[in-house]
């Protein structure tokens, strides 16, 4: 089985603040991790291998210090690590991300099963996975909490999709791709031997031209939206902390509060 | 493709600092603004803060689309339906709708794709549409990703709307990108904002990013229609009018035309309550501070009283007190109720993400330091095992 996983690197945490005395905004803990959706999906490919035999590659759409990401995956188990690089695919919205990352696919010669996370931390748009499947023309399936069976002689596989108010049990052809939730799996950590092999490994990278992008569908030219105004949110919060002295007479405070407001009856 | 700043225009202000996300902008020894362009993404946030000066330059070709813009017209709301029954936010996507719709001066259309769906039309036009696009059709039976985008796909190629607004649900956010890819136009998720501007006459699409910390506003200058999906209980549903006429029009596509490689094998409801997370005005969420599963019957209490949907931070997900399903923050649901009561919540960026736009915030915790409490409309420092039965017999009486 032939198993493809996308993988973003995403800054640790995505607290940011401005910083009063230099008017910048400051991002803490900046180190880069691997988008923590996408590490269920990196342990989701690792067991569907144990299962079925194959081969696990991610595939890394970032600039060449993306390896980190990269070796972090080949700890966990993952046999090959692709990153498309190039300054061309700077400001990349995610129609021009799924370009680019289905050109990066075809060039691997395809896959039988896509795994991308359900969201990127820092993006938040969960668009990504859609859009790929839709450039490489294969179904999809979102918000997938559980892989059921997986019939490789008949070209199926059975998923579980969570809604708002439930789930969906879907039945696909084979080669799909769907996009993970956190309750699937609980990943493994890298193990020792896949930190020494993490240590040497090289992954392949490949640039625009490498993966044969039309140039009108990348980067920023290949982009259909625009950022206009980005700015960090002014919290509404009164923050009024009620007083009383007794729990009863606070308790009657809020409650009053919430009627006149007709929050409650 | 490249950025720069240009000295002669620069006066130093600094405005264009906060600006960018990627803190590719600093300060030069002579006080002028100085991009990193190997940190710069070519965003173009910084661009509108220096609208003044005019100081920053990217040349870049982008890619223009060769249809004549112009000749897409009208604001789309997609009623998402399921089993006939039409998401709560279609009514509120219609009442923003229509206030788009006025400021252009273009008609507000819904877009209705299934099967027996056609009869639930008319309850469009009533809460605002002047008219319905249908596509009714066997091979709609069930949702699926790849006959609704080929149905709403053919509507928007046959008549060309010049936006299109989806509510952010599981379902909306699984297919509509699919649709924008298909169509090659830019799609901005989850928006909390919507305005139209005043010059350009583009739609002004404001979302929060970087888990709620950081908001965005996002055009589609040169690509239709304009596609965005939007949170729920951001805005209000549109009031019913039972003598709004409107115009019904049916395409008959194809069944061949529809066909998709996936299959609804079945659908098993897991919420324990009836209210459904993301569409509840009032919700009462728990975390560790309930100390053991069985406390958690004090949340439900004060929530069924008030007529609210239970929700609850992850600490108490994993400790197994209640399922995953009902989980607030980064990696649960993200809601927007008129009240959300923490209990029990100390308020970590991961659970804030999920909750912080939401209309009022009560925190109870014993802990007066709690983070939580920051974005509070108020909070009740004291123990949630005295607080919340005090709540409880204030609301009986
Ligand atoms: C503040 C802000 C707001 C934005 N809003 C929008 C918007 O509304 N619409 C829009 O089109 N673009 C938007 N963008 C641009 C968008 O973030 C980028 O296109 C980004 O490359 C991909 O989107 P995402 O981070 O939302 O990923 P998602 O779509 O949330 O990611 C889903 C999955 O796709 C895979 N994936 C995503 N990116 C990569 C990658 N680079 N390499 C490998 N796998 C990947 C991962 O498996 C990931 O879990 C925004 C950017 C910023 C900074
Ligand atoms: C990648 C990632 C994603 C995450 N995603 C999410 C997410 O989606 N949602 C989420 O919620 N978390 C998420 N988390 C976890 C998050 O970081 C916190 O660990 C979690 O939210 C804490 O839950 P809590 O507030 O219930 O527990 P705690 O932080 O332990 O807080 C318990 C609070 O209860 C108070 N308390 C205790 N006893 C009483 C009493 N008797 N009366 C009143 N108050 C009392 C305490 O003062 C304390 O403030 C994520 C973490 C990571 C790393
Ligand atoms: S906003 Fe413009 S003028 Fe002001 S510092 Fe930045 S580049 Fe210079
Ligand atoms: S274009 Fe965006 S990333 Fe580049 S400097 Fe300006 S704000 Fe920063």
């Amino acid at each position: 089985m032939n198993i493809v996983v996308c993988i973003k690197q995403v800054p640790g945490t995505t607290k940011v603040a401005i910083n009063p005395a230099t008017n910048t905004l400051i991002r803490e803990g900046v180190e880069a991790i691997v988008n923590p959706f996408d590490v269920y999906a990196v342990e989701e490919g690792i067991r569907l291998r144990e299962k079925f035999g194959g081969k696990v590659t991610v595939i890394i759409m970032g600039p060449p210090q993306a390896d980190q990401a990269v070796k972090t995956c080949i700890g966990m188990g993952v046999d090959d690590g692709i990153i498309l690089s190039d300054r061309a695919f700077a400001g990349s919205d995610t129609l021009a991300t799924s370009y680019t990352l289905a050109q990066g696919i075809k060039k691997m010669g395809g896959a039988d099963v896509i795994l991308t996370g359900k969201q990127a931390m820092d993006g938040d748009t969960a668009q990504v996975g859609p859009g790929i499947a839709n450039w490489l023309d294969i179904p999809f399936v979102a918000w997938v909490k559980k892989i059921e069976d997986v019939n490789l002689a008949g070209k199926t596989i059975r998923v579980e999709r969570m809604m708002d108010d439930g789930y969906e049990v879907i039945q696909s052809s084979l080669p799909m791709l769907l996009s993970v939730v956190k309750e699937i799996n609980e990943p493994r950590i890298e193990s020792m031997r896949g930190k020494m092999k993490a240590k040497s490994y090289k992954p392949v990278i490949w640039n625009a031209k490498d993966i044969e992008c039309d140039p009108d569908f990348i980067g920023l030219r290949g982009s259909p939206t625009l950022v206009n105004r980005v700015f960090v949110p002014v919290r509404s919060g009164k923050k009024e902390i009620i007083e009383g002295a007794t729990v009863e007479a606070k308790a009657e405070s809020v409650v009053n509060k919430l009627r006149a407001a007709k929050l409650i009856n | 493709m490249a950025i720069k700043v240009l000295n002669e225009k620069c006066v130093g202000c600094k405005l264009c600092l906060p600006t960018c996300a990627q803190g590719a902008i600093t300060m030069s020894d002579t006080k002028k603004a100085f991009i990193d362009p190997v940190k710069c993404n070519y965003c173009g946030a910084c661009l509108d803060a220096c609208k003044k000066f005019k100081a920053i330059l990217i040349q870049v070709d982008r890619k223009v689309s060769d249809v004549d813009l112009s000749l897409y017209k009208g604001i789309w709301v997609y009623a998402e339906q399921r089993q006939g029954e039409i998401a709560s936010v279609v009514y509120e996507l219609l009442n923003e709708g229509r206030k788009l719709a006025t400021q252009l001066g273009e008609e507000l259309c819904a877009v209705l794709i299934g099967n027996n769906v056609t009869h639930r039309a008319n309850e469009l036009i009533l809460h605002g549409a002047d008219k319905v696009y249908v596509v009714d059709s066997n091979c709609l039976k069930d949702f699926n990703d790849e006959s609704y985008s080929k149905a709403l796909v053919a509507l928007v190629e046959e008549y060309k709307p010049n936006i299109i607004l989806t509510g952010a649900t599981a379902l909306g956010r699984s297919f509509i990108p699919k649709v924008a890819v298909m169509l090659e136009t830019g799609l901005t998720a989850d928006c909390t904002q919507l305005d139209i501007d005043e010059y350009t006459k583009l739609l002004l699409q404001t979302r929060p990013a970087f888990g709620g910390n950081l908001m965005a506003t996002i055009t589609c200058p040169s690509f239709r229609p304009q596609m965005a999906t939007v949170r729920h209980k951001v805005f209000k549903k549109a009031a019913k009018d039972p003598n709004r006429k409107g115009l019904i029009i049916t395409k008959n596509i194809q069944e061949d035309c529809l066909l998709a490689r996936t299959k609804l094998i079945d659908f098993v409801k897991e919420v324990e309550s009836t209210v459904n997370l993301s569409e509840a005005d009032i919700i009462v969420s728990g975390g560790r501070g309930l100390g053991e599963a069985k406390n958690f019957s004090l949340v439900r209490e004060l929530a069924q009283q008030i007529n609210g949907a239970v929700g609850a931070s992850r600490a108490a997900v994993d400790a197994g007190w209640i399922p995953y399903s009902h989980q607030v923050g980064q990696t649960g649901k993200t809601v927007c109720p008129k009240l959300y009561i923490a209990v029990g919540i100390s308020g970590s960026i991961q659970h804030m993400a999920g909750m912080q736009s939401s209309e009022n915030i009560i925190a109870i915790n014993k802990d007066p330091q709690a983070p939580i409490f920051e974005i509070a409309t108020y909070g009740i420092v004291g123990d949630l095992f005295e607080v919340i039965p005090a709540l409880i017999a204030k609301i009986k009486k």
